[in-house]
């Protein structure tokens, strides 16, 4: 199976199989950090027990979340060392201090809160615990920015030069933070990050109405996932196109790979909705198209001129197959996200929100489109921009580490056996939680030693202990 | 006088590797005892007693890995593809024994499975990366700006000599993490096993210790030759006085006392490890200033850390602090 596969191509699939499987923690652990911040909140405001059990139950699955992706997050604070060595040498200088900056006020800040916040509320006292709690959620939000503007300078470098040993230098600290295209990036990846845990939410909020529609944490939550599905997708929508644009403007290829434009459009492009690329003959079969949207849509103007990939050197193409379906895969199930949010708007305004058991099944089955989506969504922009590391100027396989196949192979091989079993068993561990009613008051299934109560701080107050038997 | 950045930063994340190393050591050093726990319930306990601040703990081997990628790329790049199998080997057990944490109190008929995934990843975590310690140096081939040697150029006596003693010292401070942390059976029993622990690090650090000057000619001179000689002298002197607080808080019953004697040995030992290294960031070839990258990059990146390097160890200080104490053993969120 080895023979005739470098070292390239597999550490490529590892630095994929590893960064695909990071960033579904991530996904989820940004969006449910603020949403612990927000239910914390609102049980200190109103006191009603609803908020503190939720509060409760997703801190459990938060942290096992969570856990998942520290420890997948240090294998890519290391695999760039060890399989792409050059580029780290290269573009070390410019990434090397964005990602310490997301080590040194983001990882300590969620690093340093989250015992507190898991652990602490007891021993803090309300206040303090809140501020932890926000202090988390605030730190998933900085990782985000520093990361995203570490992988946004890639695709559209900006403030640095070249040095003569090959290195990239920094020039301007403001440009190279800044990028073009991180703005865009952010603002797409954060919202995909709210989304995709409101769904979670979602689904396991209609789970257990399907069960008993009378579940008040179940309420709870599903209206509160079902106004995040209605008031951000429209937004992400919007969001998606801004970026789509700003992308047509610094990476236009990558654009044409995701509107499957093999051919310019001289006098008009296309929208492909669906079809079958084929590389070999340059064309999309059996293409099912609107004329002339795509110019309307990325260039305002029906009868614009788009370029397709003709006018780019095949050594400089990104594979058009894997983009073109990907693409299509998060823009379908943002359009299915959107749906279900006017769904639930509409069965709300009709008073249904809480009996309307299809509602609730199409929820379930949507659990899992947020992190489908982020990952289509990543697929496209990271496929999109091969072959560069650094976009038009650092080649992905001048990038590579002095490494050879059997070794990346090996290495490969122990990643995909474990990350399946361990990420494989905290999945297991996290949907059996979620199987649990919110009100459940030993999640773990292991029969865990109780809180006493009277081992408390004297202050505590009765609302504080769990108060979930019933 | 112009700072000396790339001088400043070799500290910083000297430093960063040293907070790592004393306080992922004990974590991991606990990890290393979990099969000697006489119960469920001590293990419980024991994992309990560092569940709060192990993921604080880590990131400074986050901040470690990537400082060294922001402020030397050169020795980054070249360090990783020389120590990749043990590196690799490395993130592998983090993964398991991180998990472990949570995983350990969801499951049931598999809680085993997470025990034996949370002690074999300490152990082999802490072997790795004495390992890699010892890989270090003994040296590392570069040629260009390139790793130029073979795939267990990391292997050696010495580098296996240092993996033991880095597993062996961790699971030291393991031991005198769990003194301070709790009462009863299994405060007794770490105190007993902390005696035979206790020798078994300092004999291996007396082996360590004295064969690395004969690796390198340069080692050599630097602790036996003025000024270096003075360090000859200070840091068996420091380790004296160490190791009998060491030894007097273990057997008077000083619950503190132990723990942190054995923090200030691995802080000596690190010293030492410093005064063999400077000014070399991969010994042989490459000096701190070869690797640094550009000061534009050191000086952007040193605002931030200058600001927020204090704020983060006193946030850390302060979840400590909230968790200070005696374990209750029937405490705990799960």
């Amino acid at each position: 199976m080895l023979d005739g596969t470098t070292a390239e191509t597999l550490a490529r699939i590892q630095f994929a199989f590893t960064v695909s499987f990071h960033i579904i923690f991530p996904a989820f652990s940004i969006g449910l950090a603020s949403f612990l911040a927000v239910l914390n909140a609102l049980w200190l405001r109103t006191r009603n027990d609803t908020y503190l059990t939720l509060f409760d139950y997703w801190k459990k699955i938060f942290a096992v979340a969570f856990g998942m992706g520290v420890v997948s997050g240090i294998v890519m604070a290391y695999q760039f060392g060890t399989n792409w060595s050059v580029f780290s040498d290269k573009a070390g200088p410019i990434i090397g201090p964005l990602m310490a900056y997301e080590v040194l006020s983001a990882f300590f800040l969620e690093a340093g809160f989250l015992g507190i916040m898991l652990f602490g509320r007891k021993r803090v006292g309300d206040r303090l615990h809140m501020f932890a709690t926000a202090m988390v959620a605030f730190g998933t939000l900085v990782s985000a920015t520093w990361i995203l503007s570490a992988n946004s300078w890639m695709q559209t470098p900006a403030g640095y030069s070249i040095a003569a040993n090959g290195q990239f230098m920094p020039e301007d600290w403001w440009q190279i933070v800044f990028n073009p295209s991180f703005p865009y990036r952010l603002m797409h990846m954060v919202l995909a990050a709210f989304l995709t845990t409101a769904f979670v939410v979602g689904a396991v909020g209609a789970l257990h109405l399907l069960r008993d529609r009378a579940d008040k944490e179940a309420r709870r939550m599903f209206s509160m996932a079902m106004w995040m599905a209605l008031i951000v997708t429209p937004l992400q929508i919007f969001m998606g196109d801004a970026h789509g644009l700003n992308t047509l403007e610094h990476q236009p290829v990558k654009v044409m790979a995701m509107e499957g434009h093999y051919d310019s459009h001289p006098d008009g492009a296309p929208l492909i909705l669906f079809g079958i690329p084929n590389p070999e003959e340059k064309r999309i079969d059996y293409a099912i198209e609107v004329p002339k949207l795509s110019s309307l849509i990325l260039k305002h103007d029906l009868n614009a001129p788009m370029e397709g990939l003709d006018t780019v050197p095949d050594a400089d193409e990104p594979p058009l197959t894997i983009v073109f379906f990907s693409f299509r895969v998060m823009v379908g199930l943002g359009f299915a996200m959107l749906a279900v949010g006017l769904w639930s708007g509409a069965a709300r305004l009709r008073g249904r929100l809480y009996e309307s058991p299809w509602l609730h099944r199409a929820c379930l089955v949507m659990g899992p489109s947020g992190f489908v989506a982020v990952l289509a969504g990543w697929i496209t922009t990271e496929v999109g921009r091969q072959p560069f590391t650094v976009y038009g100027l650092l080649r992905t396989s001048d990038s590579l580490a002095p490494v050879e196949a059997p070794a990346v192979a090996t290495s490969l091989i122990a990643f995909v056996v474990v990350y399946f079993f361990v990420f494989g068993a905290g999945t297991a561990y996290i949907l059996a939680m979620m199987n649990k009613r919110p009100a459940t008051l030993r999640l773990g299934l292991r029969n865990a030693p109780v809180r006493a109560a009277g081992m408390l701080a004297p202050r505590e107050i009765e609302p504080l202990t769990p108060k979930t038997q019933n | 006088m112009e700072f000396d950045l790339a001088f400043i930063w070799a500290g910083l994340i000297a430093l960063a590797v040293l907070t790592y190393v004393i306080l992922d050591g004990f974590d991991l050093g606990l990890g290393i005892l979990f099969p000697f726990a006489k119960s469920n319930e001590e293990r419980d306990l024991m994992m309990n007693s560092v569940a709060p601040v192990w993921d604080g703990n880590e990131t400074w081997l986050v901040m470690g890995g990537g400082g060294l990628f922001a402020m030397f790329p050169l020795a980054y790049a070249v360090i990783m593809p020389a120590l990749y199998i043990p590196i690799m080997l490395m993130l592998l057990a983090l993964v398991f024994r991180g998990v472990s944490f949570e995983y350990r109190w969801r499951a049931q008929r598999y809680k085993w499975v997470w025990d034996a995934a949370f002690a074999g990843g300490s152990l082999l975590a802490a072997i790795c990366q004495g390992i890699a310690l010892g890989a270090l140096v003994q040296g590392i081939e570069v040629e260009g700006r390139a790793y130029a040697g073979g795939w267990f150029d990391w292997l050696s006596p010495f580098s296996l000599t240092t993996g033991l003693a880095v597993a062996v010292g961790y699971a030291l401070l393991g031991a005198c993490w769990l003194i301070m942390k709790t009462e009863g059976d299994i405060h007794h029993h770490m105190r007993r096993l902390a005696v035979p622990l206790a020798i078994g690090t300092l004999a291996l650090i007396g082996v360590v210790s004295l064969w690395t000057p004969f690796l390198d000619p340069v080692y050599f001179a630097r602790w036996f030759n003025l000024p270096g000689s003075l360090w000859s002298f200070c840091v068996p002197a420091l380790m004296a006085v160490l190791i009998w607080l060491l030894f007097s808080g273990l057997k008077s019953g000083k619950d503190q006392q132990p723990f942190f004697a054995a923090l200030g040995i691995f802080t000596t030992c690190f010293i030492g490890l410093g005064v063999s290294f400077y000014p070399m960031m991969v010994p042989p070839s490459l000096s701190i200033w070869d690797a640094a990258a550009p000061d534009k990059s050191l000086s952007f990146t040193l605002v931030g850390a200058a600001i927020l390097l204090p704020v983060i160890l006193a946030y850390t200080a302060y979840a400590y602090w909230v968790f200070r104490g005696k374990m209750d053993p029937s405490e705990g969120y799960h």
